[in-house]
């Protein structure tokens, strides 16, 4: 038998979905002006395996000559962005669901497990609530993130009346480089979250918009019968 | 006609199956998510696509865009103080090859000893500076993190009369309470406006030396502004004429689409 099963909170879904076309501006924006000192590479003992970012990439998304344009972008959407941040991270704090979300004490081992799962290596993910350990690490991560994002961006945009942001972020110079390494990091974690989401299949991704997850509650009848382990659960 | 509204004609309300449930659900955040999706594309397109601000004092950006930047330098502006400054650095730790990026204004030769600065007080009334009026003022050094609009900075030892000390000297206090300085090149080919409290923050110096020598021509001599609460672009080479006004003087990059403030 079906069953509506509550997962997202209202709050949640919407500001995960305002969210992702503000990053995308501030990632875009953010490219227009790291252009005008593209200075960053990837450099082991001496050999540079990559310069973000070549030319070609410039080209192809037309980033180049338009630094005052991203600034003026750049400066509009910080504040959407960390005014979306605020009210997710309060309603998560008041709400209670960051219990749901901060790793716990054994996440940090189940999280192996579950990354043995996901690729296929091991058969058994380990029991969950609504998120998995892995889930609590990426996710509660990407906060960190996007605190970090806030802190290294006034660190750069005012060093001298925010000094001490500037001090905490280890000087103005590193505080842009973080900056920017905090922005890879989100395209990574989009990459893989994307993904992941593919894989999760239509429930779950569902329950991002809609709020719940439809699950099949065994008939009344089997109840008698052996319960289903946990253990088998699928990741979502 | 029978009222459709009217209860009493229904029969007794049948519970909603639970694919009822599920299908109303879907239906109305779809609904909502698509909408709102339309709508901050909608929103998207119109800040994109809106028009060029009128040019003024400013220029370059879209309209919304440099209301945006100008409002939000209101909202910076508190948090401006006297009491937040610069780091500062050892003057080992000073780049010996200063870097160097644009010369707008700042071509050619200039004769120093002929030189004057020409400050406009509001009365209209000229005061004609020479460099050694300037040189006679205590001299002020500051080695810091020079900041560029495009991204890059650079520690660098500048030294010369700080503007609080200049204006002090020459009487000019009266100036100060008007909001703006405007700062152009002998050949008015760039300009700055710099809001009052940025000039007169401790750190802003008229600067005649660069690694305790005199300014090169490439980085502005014979005097040129440095302000630390400024990104480079501010920083004027080679100044040749201050005055002071409520209205915000013209400004070489503000005209080409960037914030008229510019504060660090």
């Amino acid at each position: 038998m079906k069953e509506i099963k509550e997962k997202h909170p209202l709050a949640m879904r919407w500001t995960h979905w305002i969210n992702f076309p503000i990053l995308t501006i501030m990632i875009w924006s953010g490219t227009l002006i790291y252009w005008a000192n593209d200075v960053y590479t990837i450099t082991l003992f001496g050999h540079k395996f990559f310069g973000f970012f070549p030319e070609g990439f410039y080209t192809a998304f037309h980033i180049q000559k338009r630094l005052a344009e991203g600034m003026a972008f750049h400066f509009l959407f910080m504040w959407a962005f960390a005014l979306n941040g605020l009210v997710y991270v309060l309603y998560t704090m008041i709400s209670g669901e960051w219990r749901e979300l901060v790793p716990q004490k054994k996440s940090f081992k189940e999280a192996w497990l579950v990354l043995l799962h996901d690729l296929h290596i091991r058969k058994m993910a380990p029991p969950q609530k609504k998120y998995n350990a892995a889930q609590r690490i990426a996710y509660t991560a990407i906060i960190v993130m996007g605190f970090g994002s806030l802190i290294t961006g006034l660190a750069i945009y005012k060093p001298v009346q925010f000094y001490y942001l500037a001090w905490l972020c280890g000087g103005y110079h590193f505080a842009r480089i973080l900056h920017f390494a905090l922005t890879i990091g989100y395209v990574f974690f989009f990459l893989i979250h994307i993904i992941q989401v593919i894989l999760a299949g239509w429930n779950n991704f569902r329950s991002v918009i809609s709020g719940f997850e439809v699950v099949n509650k065994p008939d009344p009848k089997s109840i008698v019968e052996t319960p289903v382990p946990s253990d088998e659960k699928p990741v979502q | 006609m029978k009222n459709p509204f009217n209860k009493k004609n229904k029969g007794p309300k049948k519970p909603l199956t639970i694919d009822q449930k599920i299908n109303r659900r879907n239906f109305i955040s779809f609904g909502t998510f698509f909408i709102a999706s339309g709508v901050a594309y909608g929103g998207w397109k119109w800040l994109y696509n809106s028009p060029e601000e009128t040019a003024t004092v400013t220029a370059g950006a879209r309209k919304p865009l440099r209301r945006a930047l100008n409002q939000t330098e209101l909202a910076f502006r508190r948090v401006f103080s006297n009491n937040n400054l610069v780091k500062t650095y050892p003057k080992e730790m000073a780049a010996k090859n200063v870097r160097h990026n644009e010369d707008i204004g700042n071509e050619g030769k200039i004769d120093a000893v002929a030189w004057k600065l020409q400050v406009r007080k509001k009365s209209g009334e000229i005061l004609s500076i020479s460099m050694d009026d300037i040189k006679a003022l205590p001299k002020t050094d500051i080695v810091y993190d020079f900041k560029c609009v495009e991204g890059w900075d650079q520690i660098s030892h500048w030294g010369g009369v700080s503007f609080v000390d200049f204006i002090k000297h020459f009487k000019l206090d009266d100036q100060t309470d008007l909001q703006y300085v405007g700062l152009e090149t002998p050949d008015k080919e760039y300009y700055v406006g710099i809001d009052m409290p940025s000039a007169m923050h401790p750190q802003t110096l008229l600067a005649y030396e660069v690694n305790e020598k005199p300014l090169p021509p490439k980085h502005g001599a014979p005097l040129r502004l440095i302000i630390p609460v400024k990104y480079g672009i501010k920083n004027l080479k080679r100044i040749g004429s201050m005055t002071f006004s409520d209205k915000r003087p013209r400004d070489y990059w503000a005209e080409q689409g960037y914030d008229y403030y510019s504060g660090l």
